[in-house]
């Protein structure tokens, strides 16, 4: 699950990690009354949605006056904001946080990651800051400084200095920079997260390190043990599809084909995924129906599917292994009942009671094409696709 | 002989008495393992699937000298459950349960390691040695007892790897899911190590997906320490970059993670690869019939 900009620094500041002083608005009458707290005359005024390249976008601006900051959130307000991060369409403003400016001496970067080749988190630092960590990961691998944490005997000073002497920090800066790494730390620990990015980390003009942006994924298997990180949860930054999907248990991802795709488990639907593609389709989604499946989450995925107008062919695949097949026999057969199709639906189903399914399929009187073989089936569903 | 699991197998189910954990113990009895029974807290001294319910783990190791352990508690309290396990000295533990975090899987392969015992999974679908031992949920009637041995990330693409594998007239030596997330208790190599050293296995597949770079480290490993034939496939050569698929680790991440590097990875090493899934069979036999 990701956070917003504003939830990252509200946890900074909780954690005692330097950042920007800010206020969050959702309303241009607001602005007046909330900037009033800030003590400046120069803010910065940041669009608050789940992509990066904001500012390219036209969604940070500095700004000089109250009605500047005014109009910039009348602008955005209900707006979608278009990054080259997000698709086409954007991803919706409701909230914009306003900053006081900072003058910026250096921009650095510093990231905690889960590194899967060591299995620990990584603490990683750059004197690069500013843009984008893979283009420095990609041109300059050796201005990127890593240090993997032990869980167990916990953060090591050592290791920060070492960061620190990577970033070529001053005296007074390694000793702010040793309260940092190790409050970051804490906070990546303390709230189960899976990545925090402060991209940049800032020298201002007094000399001292601050946070001057925050990205934070967190882990979404331990949300439930993470209630107040749930509470952040912005469902209208996910796409509909997804999110009317996760409420059913299911594991849909939407994508730009125009084959719907219905499968069990992640691998097999990912390999049903590329067989479409290598036979020359391209597949309108990624499904997975789990192993808990019952009629109704089957009819659920299917109308999920064709709610996408793209979709001119259905592919199901299922390997009966837990999931029986006649269970999903019996959701697909509800689900066209319920909404009705007039797109050709191709079903391979294989194991565990797939005989009964066959029959339930053949005996249904609906239009579905029944093909043991999985690579002649995504054939046709490719060809009647077109 | 076979990696893992055979007809020497003790093995105890954790979460003994739930749903799931019955419908596959009562499979996994009928194919003949020798699963001696289970736990579950607070339910000491009943009779389960016609086997005895133990309050711990080191209760049920005290009587039935149990060295594996099959688990499938909810994720919330699967982190205990693993560690009383481990607590109690058991060598092998099989987690299916899917979602338990990332934090706690780091935590506990350090534990796991530490006391030199194997976990397998969590999100798996468990280990099966066909004809003598099943522990997971796998469909029974697809395997055979034979020379391939096969390890996999994914739940259903194992059963197609093994229905292939089956019709092309070879059975399995053990099949191994490795699971789907992003700190798995074992990793490829872990257990191509296995195969190796197995006499059964005369040759191996592997089905990996996208994402981390576990692949690339198996291929590193193989090509100085794999001298038995090897046909891989790799899941999401054609999903798109940053959207995770399904599995927790299946994510292209900075570029990082993708089919391609993966296949090339392997194909350097030389793994025989295909690029469709419903080539595994045909290929397999191929490369012990060269």
């Amino acid at each position: 699950m990701n956070l917003h900009e504003y939830q990252a620094k509200t946890l900074f500041k909780e954690y005692d990690i330097p950042t920007t002083n800010f206020v969050v608005v959702d309303s241009h009458d607001d602005v007046e009354n909330k900037v009033q707290q800030l003590k400046t005359n120069k803010w910065v005024a940041k669009a608050q949605v789940h992509a990066g390249g904001r500012g390219k976008a036209g969604g940070v601006k500095v700004l000089d006056s109250i009605e500047e900051i005014e109009t910039f959130v009348k602008y955005w307000i209900g707006k979608n904001l278009i990054t080259y991060q997000t698709d086409e369409i954007g991803q919706p403003v409701s909230t914009i946080l306003v900053e006081e400016c900072t003058n910026i001496i250096k921009e650095l970067y510093l990231g905690i990651v889960i590194d899967r080749s060591s299995q620990s988190i990584v603490v990683m630092a750059s004197p690069d800051g500013g843009v984008d960590i893979e283009a420095i990961a990609e041109n300059s691998p050796e201005r990127i400084f890593k240090v993997p944490i032990d869980l167990i005997a916990g953060p090591k000073r050592e290791d920060a200095l070492f960061l620190a002497k990577g970033l070529a920090l001053s005296d007074e800066q390694v000793e702010q920079f040793v309260k940092i790494f190790n409050n970051l730390i804490q906070l990546f620990i303390d709230k189960d997260l899976a990545l925090v990015e402060i991209n940049p980390l800032i020298i201002d003009e007094s000399k001292k390190l601050k946070c001057l942006d925050g990205k934070i994924n967190v882990d979404s298997n331990a949300l439930y043990r993470q209630q107040d990180i749930l509470k952040m949860r912005d469902t209208s930054q996910e796409e509909e599809r997804e999110l009317k999907a996760s409420e059913w248990d299911l594991n849909y991802i939407a994508l730009d084909g125009n084959i719907g795709c219905m499968v069990n488990g992640a691998g097999l639907a990912m390999g049903t995924m590329d067989i479409i593609k290598s036979s020359g389709g391209l597949p309108a989604n990624f499904l997975d129906v789990g192993g808990s499946v019952n009629k109704e989450s089957v009819s659920e995925a299917f109308k999920i599917i064709l709610s996408d107008k793209k979709v001119k062919a259905i592919l199901i695949n299922i390997f009966g292994g837990i999931v029986k097949c006649d269970v999903v026999a019996e959701g697909i057969i509800k689900a066209v009942e319920e909404v009705g199709v007039n797109i050709p639906v191709i079903v391979r189903l294989k194991g565990n009671n797939s005989e009964k399914a066959q029959i339930l399929l053949e005996t249904s009187s609906l239009n579905i094409i029944s093909e043991s073989d999985l690579s002649k089936a995504a054939l046709k569903a490719v060809e009647l696709s077109r | 002989m076979s990696i893992l699991i055979d007809e020497n197998t003790i093995a105890i189910c954790q979460g003994f008495t739930g749903s799931q954990a019955t419908m596959h113990c009562e499979q996994a009895i009928a194919y003949g393992t020798n699963l001696v029974g289970g736990v579950t807290p607070g339910k000491s001294g009943q009779v389960h699937l016609d086997r005895p319910v133990f309050d711990s783990v080191k209760e049920a190791v005290e009587i039935t000298d149990a060295n594996t352990s099959l688990i499938f508690v909810p994720a919330k309290f699967c982190m205990d459950s693993i560690n009383e396990a481990l607590d109690a000295g058991i060598k092998l533990i099989i987690v299916i349960t899917e979602g338990i975090p990332t934090l706690d899987m780091i935590s506990i392969k350090i534990k796991a390691d530490n006391l030199g015992s194997i976990i397998i999974g969590p999100n798996c679908p468990g280990l099966i040695t066909p004809g003598s031992c099943k522990l997971g949920i796998m469909p029974a009637d697809i395997h055979q007892s034979g020379k391939i041995g096969i390890v996999s990330r994914s739940g259903t693409l194992t059963y197609e790897a093994v229905d292939q594998v089956t019709k092309a007239g070879f059975g399995q030596s053990t099949c191994v899911g490795i699971g789907g997330d992003p700190i798995p208790g074992s990793s490829f190599i872990d257990i191509l190590k296995l195969f190796q050293e197995d006499e059964q296995t005369e040759a191996i597949v592997m089905v990996g997906e996208i994402g981390g770079t576990a692949e690339e480290e198996a291929a590193t490993f193989i090509k100085s320490n794999i001298t038995k034939p090897i046909v891989a496939y790799i899941a999401g050569a054609s999903a798109p970059a940053g959207k995770r698929m399904g599995h927790a680790g299946a994510i292209i991440s900075g570029g990082k993670g993708t089919a391609d590097e993966k296949f090339k990875a392997l194909e350097s090493a030389g793994v025989k690869t295909v690029r469709s899934l419903t080539d595994i069979g045909k290929t397999i036999l191929s490369s012990l019939e060269s």
